[in-house]
């Protein structure tokens, strides 16, 4: 045991960039110690690429075009997303280190914040792996590349948005499982507000504005009308909005469970 | 931060602290104050409230009422700045559990706001300090539990805080390592505020400057850890530390508050 240094005392203030930055970069270092980002990518870039080919039939539409590899997007997000974001908080609140970094020199928003954004780096990750696709159908034909960088753009605002419901739903519960099932639960009920079928189904009895409405909260709503190639402000506008609102709601819920 | 402020004031300073879960009053109304140079032994059975009450001086816990300030930092107006100045472990010493010791020293010592040279530097000093060089490149969960609690002293020591709080750092070690911890406590006391908690009474006359018993959250005894001895019936001759200790937390709150009142208080 050495003795004691003449260095000074006490830590260095940073700034909140700078703390964010701290955070992001253990929490997304953390997700290649485990298997869980090879895990992940694997099943990730094998079930795009199976529905894009099986079920989307991406060579039968004899279009040069990525429809069939973006649209099923949503429902994979459905039951994937909640696997990354499910050990956020609820790993920190089971293992008890929660108490170690809520008493580090971080703000409660630099931990929300700095651990969105590595589980939403991973997801992006994931998502930019699929480049071949694009690759594939450039060769194939000539496709709308606007339409594809759009399509793409707004696949990652989707995982966004989802990651952080599931962020929150994570910081509610020590369970990982539960945080899973109830983030799974979440994202499918924002795609369902906007899928087709739901919609018919209010039509027959609801008045035209009341269902516009509610297709207006869904996920899906938002992610076909990009998928489509528009940048309409509204569409990034309400994926932006639903992260903003989820984060918010993340910093009140750790402050509130963390010592459950 | 610690070399700005009077030498005499408190490094820590506990103001009537109350902590309510619902229904239970877990603390009722706890006043510390802990200057440079005490080593502080928190003492009282499990569930008198010493870990809550350590998470509401780090800010862990927002207390029901009452202030902590650090340094002359409240920690409620400016918790960033209150969190620079303390080194804490929390109870179970509890660390990221895939990463290796130095990946997680790395990581306090970039939330330290330590960066290139000087964060390795800190880094090899904690594990020397703590002995950990011969485990640096393992995974935090694969430790001993003797390693595991070591770890976490590393951590706390990391960036030579002037306040320490340390939840049982003790508990887990063989005979050897709570021997060379209570040595390293006893050397970083000279010119910090310490305050551990601990169930080892011995621990409290081998490194304590100063004794605090909590009861049913609130505090039955303050004092020197030779003055606590002396309240031991007098029939007693072996473990009187033990037999004190007994003596001011079996009784109710009622008899602690009289206790209280007969003396033993500074």
């Amino acid at each position: 045991m050495s003795t004691t240094s003449a260095q000074p005392r006490s830590a260095l203030a940073l700034s909140a960039l700078a703390r964010i930055t701290v955070v992001f970069r253990r929490e997304f270092r953390s997700y290649f110690q485990t298997p869980l980002a090879a895990v992940f990518l694997v099943i990730f870039l094998f079930l795009a690429g199976l529905f894009a080919f099986n079920i989307g039939g991406f060579y039968e539409r004899n279009q040069a075009d990525l429809r069939p590899f973006f649209q099923f997007h949503p429902w994979l997000y459905v039951f994937l997303v909640p696997a990354v974001s499910m050990r956020l908080w609820a790993e920190e609140r089971r293992t008890g280190t929660i108490e170690l970094i809520m008493t580090l020199p971080f703000g409660a928003a630099d931990l929300v914040i700095g651990k969105f954004l590595a589980a939403w780096a991973f997801t992006t990750v994931a998502l930019s792996l699929t480049f071949p696709m694009w690759i594939t159908v450039s060769w194939l034909g000539n496709p709308d590349h606007g339409t594809i960088f759009v399509a793409y753009l707004a696949s990652a605002l989707l995982a966004g948005a989802f990651l952080a419901v599931g962020a929150f739903l994570s910081a509610l519960t020590k369970n990982q499982v539960i945080a899973f099932v109830l983030c799974a639960v979440a994202c499918f009920v924002l795609l369902l507000a906007g899928f087709p079928a739901v919609l018919d189904f209010i039509r027959g009895w609801a008045p035209r504005g009341a269902v516009e409405g509610l297709a207006s909260t869904s996920a899906l709503t938002h992610y076909e009308s990009m998928m489509r190639g528009v940048i309409d402000l509204r569409d990034v506008l309400y994926f932006v909005l639903v992260m903003a609102a989820f984060l918010v709601l993340n910093v009140f819920a750790i402050d509130w469970k963390k010592s459950d | 931060m610690a070399s700005h402020t009077d030498r005499k004031a408190p490094r820590i300073e506990a103001v009537k602290l109350e902590k309510r879960f619902g229904h239970i009053h877990a603390v009722r109304g706890i006043d510390l104050e802990v200057p440079a140079g005490q080593v502080l032994g928190f003492l009282g059975p499990n569930g008198a409230g010493k870990s809550t009450t350590m998470r509401m001086i780090t800010g862990f816990l927002e207390p029901s009422s009452g202030r902590v300030k650090l340094e002359g930092i409240d920690i409620a107006e400016d918790p960033i700045a209150a969190k620079r100045t303390f080194g804490y472990l929390p109870e179970g010493a509890p660390a990221y559990p895939d990463m290796t010791v130095e990946e997680f020293l790395a990581f306090i010592a970039a939330a330290r706001g330590f960066s290139g040279r000087d964060a390795k530097d800190r880094v090899e000093r904690a594990i020397g300090r703590v002995n950990l060089q011969g485990v640096r490149r393992q995974a935090f969960e694969t430790l001993s539990k003797g390693y595991k609690r070591r770890t976490g002293l590393a951590q706390a020591l990391l960036h030579d805080p002037g306040i320490l709080i340390l939840d049982e750092p003790t508990d887990g070690l063989d005979p050897n390592q709570k021997f060379e911890v209570r040595e390293l406590i006893k050397e970083l006391g000279g010119d910090r505020a310490i305050v551990l908690s601990t169930h080892i009474l011995e621990e409290v006359e081998a490194v304590c400057t100063r004794a605090v018993v909590i009861n049913k959250g609130g505090i039955v005894f303050d004092g020197t850890p030779a003055e606590m001895e002396a309240r031991a019936p007098r029939d007693v001759t072996k473990n009187r530390m033990d037999a004190a200790f007994r003596a001011m937390t079996t009784g109710d709150v009622a008899d602690a508050a009289a206790a209280r009142t007969k003396g033993g208080r500074r």
